[in-house]
């Protein structure tokens, strides 16, 4: 059994498995969307007084703060018992192009040059993380939601706002891999 | 046994992205590059799966755990923010390989400097609070 659930899961496997989660956060009478966390966490540290954001009962968001904290404990579950410690099969064309920009093959399932703490002594590192973090804490408010509360609940509910944001994430992801990362790698 | 369960439902997240790969910078970049169906299948068949299943609670009027109707209620239609605060998303999100789950999945595996990604997201979202009263 854990020898099965080591290998990493087909796409259509993962995908009912997070339809489920969506579905069963309904039941619980809350709404899956992830980046709600990031405004609760500046509302507990007292960002109320600076922004009307931030000015709300965070205590009623505690529910998606235990989901968080499981979600580490998931990251760490399947590290230490379900790995498999395969390199991510990504397709040889993809492999080819990333090597183009100085980014070897997959050894795991990040690239080292840039999930490291030496990546924070480059440039590109800091971009990367730092900026990139940064963007998606900006636009994922801004936009009123991320990947789990526009592409999977806004889609799976028909909302015409969600399919705009999703629009617009891919603007933003074609734009960064096609035009930034030649230019920053 | 009330905080169980949503920590229970966030380790099948932290599990299932991790082991559906979505977690991985590598996958993110297939997708960007339309060379691989893996993150399409993924989110395609949540969102498949959703539709039907959205629409089942909805023609059935089904109830939650705490015997209040599920309902759905229509976002805000105040299209430059999905537009513009999706394409900054979206620049971060190929950035990073990760959008905001897979960020603290990615911790929790081990990749430790994804803390310094989430410090720079929550720095980002206050920093919206902080002007959000100027943009569009």
């Amino acid at each position: 059994m854990i020898e099965f659930l080591s290998q990493p899961w087909p796409w259509y496997t993962s995908g009912a498995v997070i339809a489920f989660i969506m579905l069963l956060l309904f039941y619980f009478g809350k709404t899956f969307g992830f980046s709600s966390n990031f405004r609760t966490l500046c509302a507990m540290a007292g960002g109320g007084k600076q922004s009307a954001l931030f000015d709300f009962n965070w205590r009623d968001q505690i529910w998606n703060l235990l989901f968080l904290a499981g979600s580490i404990i998931g990251g760490y579950i399947s590290s230490v018992f379900l790995s498999g410690n395969d390199a991510v099969a990504i397709s040889e064309a993809t492999i080819n192009d990333l090597a183009v920009l100085g980014i070897g093959a997959p050894e795991g399932l990040q690239p080292a040059e840039l999930f490291s703490w030496n990546a924070l002594l480059s440039v590109q590192g800091w971009i990367a993380l730092v900026g990139g973090g940064f963007l998606v804490g900006f636009g994922s408010r801004y936009a009123g939601g991320c990947t789990s509360g526009h592409a999977i609940t806004g889609l799976s509910t028909l909302q015409l706002p969600s399919f705009v944001a999703v629009i617009g994430f891919f603007i933003g992801g074609l734009f960064t891999t096609h035009v930034l990362f030649p230019i920053i790698f | 046994m009330k905080a169980l369960k949503y920590i229970l439902a966030g380790i099948l997240f932290g599990i299932v992205m991790t082991k559906s790969e979505a977690i991985s910078w590598f996958r993110i970049q297939e997708m960007f590059r339309f060379q691989g169906f893996h993150m399409y299948g993924i989110i395609g068949t949540a969102v498949a799966i959703g539709v039907v299943a959205v629409a089942l609670i909805k023609k059935f009027k089904l109830s939650d755990v705490d015997g209040n109707l599920i309902q759905f209620p229509d976002k805000a239609k105040t299209w430059a923010r999905y537009i513009i605060g999706g394409t900054i998303f979206g620049i971060g999100w190929a950035l990073t390989g990760a959008c905001p789950g897979p960020m603290f999945v990615n911790f929790g595996y081990g990749y430790l400097v994804f803390i310094v990604v989430i410090i720079a997201a929550i720095f980002g979202t206050y920093t919206y609070g902080a002007v959000m009263k100027k943009l569009p």
